[in-house]
């Protein structure tokens, strides 16, 4: 008989719903009923919106449930594995029959995200049992050359996860072309991009992966050195690295003939970053490593001729390493099978915002932005209506409905003026306010511009003047003919992509929602009513009971009435806090 | 660009000074290892809460690395905090998602019930309210961390009641 073994999803987002707790739950429950149970760990499995998840494996078969706090677990202990029954109401999946969840997993392709959700990420074994190391000794069992390895990468059509794009073969050729005493590889997991958690999953779900591709990149481009350029915003990730790198350690995949690989000395070590969004560009990252304020400079020469302490270095981002050893495994083919003419394989992206269903999900490229929403994400929550999509992060933009069939690849995202950064879908529906949005990621920039260049550092404020100023109403005719030109000063003359790219959100709202902007700016209106100066509070009398909450608790005695007798709104006295919309428990407090 | 400087106004005779030695055994483990410098603020922050004015000085004498240099990497990054915090840093995520479902509700709730603005601390010293960038949890917005807990889907009103909830912790084990 099967032992029945038990899987609570342990990643960050799964411990903040409070796996945690239900982790320990069924311990006790197993301790104290003596129960033939395994208990096992895993990490983010990518269905975030149904977490905390528990996966049950029995002789009948594998279920996931979803949403198990610490008395759904009692239940389940109780009846699935006492009682053999499955509780149908908490099910997300199983092999047995269809449920509603699988569409969000039937078009997608697991290449990079392969292991997450599937394996102990705290335990070698079993990334080895599924396929680990195994890229790594390939090189070394049949003796391939860098060379070897580089085309083989070039021909699969990786292009760098990061958002910059670039062949990852090329980046490995150009760096292996130096010659030098010491040669560096970097990982960059300085994952910044606000709605982007993608390399987050992917380092505390399946370390090892990324660890087997810095091993074969280093031996690449003939590098002895390895860096991992982490977040410290990430202690999670930062914990299980460190675990996995002792076990690789242990086991030879790290030192001297690392991986069996004659000749081949390589290490690797982690550097925890210390909060600058600028850091994710190479120049800035390795200004960082070195213990310097993380500025970019000039280019060239590129880090692949003087990178880290002036050596040749070589910097890839998290999901790219971890599809490498995926890549030399499978072949070039296996994963240029799957994309466009341009962009091959697949692409992870981490949805949010007002989706039904948020999380991790990793397609082909080329799927319609549309699908990716709605076929797996499921729509828009309260059947609102879909509004845009942004992408990208602070680099990027929002793209609308109207183009949402869209394909993802990185010449199709960037035609419509956002780009693919690392890949953060923030869906947003009618509620949000464009301008709201440009505002928030303008005031993201300026905090994390660097400062070196001018109009970056003060471009990017003076921007965001103009548009707190239309946000409070304040708005004129000429700001946005004002933002574009600034916009387009700021792109032209700032070294790093930070700033060339900071003022994509405001272009790009702009380009597709100039109205909401002239709404803002010439009738002082908020469509989405989110722009709390531009809103008006009115008192519905029908359904005011007269109760005075409203009265008692506005700030600046703005309301008036007998009491059990409709009450009115100053207008002129409304400092339009919202207090009275959030203090009314009857609806009566009306927002235009 | 943040700025982020030691504040003027502070009174720093008010406080205890802070016993410094017990950075010692970091300085010593780093000493001459190049690309430190980061690692060492990370380090004495982590045992001091933040870094006081006198440990430039301190770590400068001991390494050699100029108070300047200090100082400019210390106010560069997001991480480093310049004056003392409270026993609990409540960070609110105003990452894109946590943005788009009212992270900044939560903030103004927050402010309004610890009578503090975001990037201060209350005057009893529990707690210090910060807005951070994205916590990477995004599914759950809008998020808030209070040491290695996270809170997922909040409200203001949830958010307030979290932290109620410590300070009633709190001063029970006073009382105790």
């Amino acid at each position: 008989m099967q032992k029945t073994k038990v899987i609570v999803g342990l990643g960050s987002c799964g411990i903040a719903a409070g796996a945690g707790k239900t982790y320990q739950k069924i311990e006790e429950l197993i301790t104290a009923e003596h129960l033939d149970v395994e208990l096992a760990r895993t990490s983010c499995v990518g269905m975030c919106y149904r977490e905390p998840l528990v996966e049950i494996h029995d002789e009948s078969g594998v279920y996931l449930y979803g949403e198990i706090d610490e008395n759904r677990a009692v239940e389940l202990v109780d009846k699935h594995i006492n009682q053999h029954s499955p509780v149908k109401e908490y099910l997300v999946q199983t092999d047995l029959f269809a449920t509603p969840d699988d569409s969000f997993v039937k078009d997608q392709v697991k290449i990079t995200l392969r292991n997450c959700g599937m394996i102990d990420p705290e335990k070698i074994e079993e990334y080895e049992a599924r396929g680990g190391y195994k890229a790594a000794g390939k090189i070394a069992a049949e003796k391939l050359t860098s060379a070897d390895v580089i085309k083989t990468v070039l021909d699969s059509g990786m292009r760098g996860r990061g958002g910059g794009g670039f062949p990852t073969g090329l980046k490995w050729k150009f760096a292996s072309g130096y010659q030098s005493d010491e040669k560096y590889i970097i990982c960059n997991a300085d994952e910044g991009d606000p709605g982007a958690f993608m390399d987050r999953s992917v380092l505390e779900g399946d370390p090892h992966s990324v660890l087997e591709g810095m091993i074969i990149g280093g031996f690449a481009i003939g590098a002895s050195h390895g860096v991992i350029y982490c977040r410290a915003e990430y202690p999670l990730a930062i914990k299980r690295l460190n675990i996995a790198l002792d076990q690789a350690r242990a086991k030879g995949y790290l030192g001297d003939n690392a991986c069996g690989i004659a000749g081949f000395c390589f290490d690797i070590h982690i550097k925890e970053g210390a909060g600058a969004f600028v850091c994710g560009e190479e120049t800035a990252l390795i200004a960082s490593v070195e213990g310097r304020r993380g500025m970019p400079r000039k280019r060239p020469p590129f880090p692949a001729e003087s990178g880290l302490w002036n050596k040749p270095t070589n910097i890839n981002n998290v999901e790219t390493f971890a599809g490498i050893p995926w890549i030399v495994l499978n072949g070039a083919e296996a994963f240029a099978r799957y994309g466009t003419e341009k962009s091959k394989g697949t692409k992870v992206f981490a949805l949010a915002g007002k989706v039904k269903r948020s999380g991790l999900v990793e397609v082909p490229m080329g799927m319609t932005i549309r699908d990716v929403i709605f076929k797996l994400g499921g729509g828009i929550k309260g059947d609102k209506k879909f509004k845009a999509v942004q992408m990208g992060g602070p680099s990027g933009g929002c793209i609308p409905e109207y183009l949402a069939d869209t394909i993802v690849d990185y010449d199709s995202v960037t035609a419509t003026g956002a780009i693919m950064g690392s890949g953060g879908m923030v869906v947003m529906d009618e509620t949000t306010c464009m301008v709201d949005v440009a505002k928030f990621f303008l005031d993201f920039t300026r905090k994390e511009s660097c400062g070196k260049c001018t109009f970056c550092r003060i471009g990017t404020k003076r921007m965001l003047e103009i548009l707190e100023r239309i946000t409070q109403g304040e708005g004129k005719p000429s700001d946005i003919d004002e933002l574009i030109d600034l916009a387009q000063q700021i792109k032209d003359n700032s070294l790093c992509g930070l700033g060339q790219t900071a003022p994509n959100p405001v272009l790009t709202t702009l380009r597709y929602f100039r109205d909401e902007y002239e709404a803002h700016i010439n009738h002082k209106k908020c469509p989405a009513k989110v722009c709390k100066p531009l809103l008006t509070y009115t008192i519905i009398s029908d359904k005011c009971t007269g109760c005075t909450v409203c009265a008692r608790n506005c700030p600046t005695n703005a309301i008036s009435g007998q009491r059990k007798a409709p009450h009115t709104i100053n207008q002129d006295a409304c400092i339009k806090c919202g207090m009275c919309f959030s203090k009314c428990k009857f609806d009566a407090i009306e927002l235009s | 660009m943040r700025i982020n400087r030691i504040a003027k106004n502070h009174d720093q005779s008010m406080l205890p000074s802070p016993d410094l030695s017990v950075i010692e055994p970091l300085l010593a483990r780093y000493k001459g290892r190049k690309g430190s410098l980061i690692p060492i603020l990370q380090g004495v922050q982590e045992m001091l809460g933040y870094l006081p004015a006198e440990v430039f000085k301190k770590i400068s004498d001991e390494t050699g690395i100029a108070v300047s240099e200090l100082y400019g990497v210390a106010t560069f990054y997001a991480q480093f905090r310049l004056n003392p915090v409270g026993k609990y840093i409540v960070k609110v995520c105003h990452g894109t998602a946590c943005h788009v479902q009212n992270a900044t509700a939560v903030t103004e709730a927050l402010e309004e019930a610890l009578g503090v603005k975001d990037g201060q601390t209350t005057p009893d010293g529990i707690f210090t309210l910060e807005s951070v960038a994205c916590l990477g949890c995004c599914s759950l917005a809008p998020v808030m961390m209070i040491g290695d807990e996270t809170y997922g889907k909040l409200t203001g009103t949830e958010a307030v009641k979290i932290l109620k909830n410590i300070r009633i912790r709190e001063s029970q084990s006073a009382a105790d």
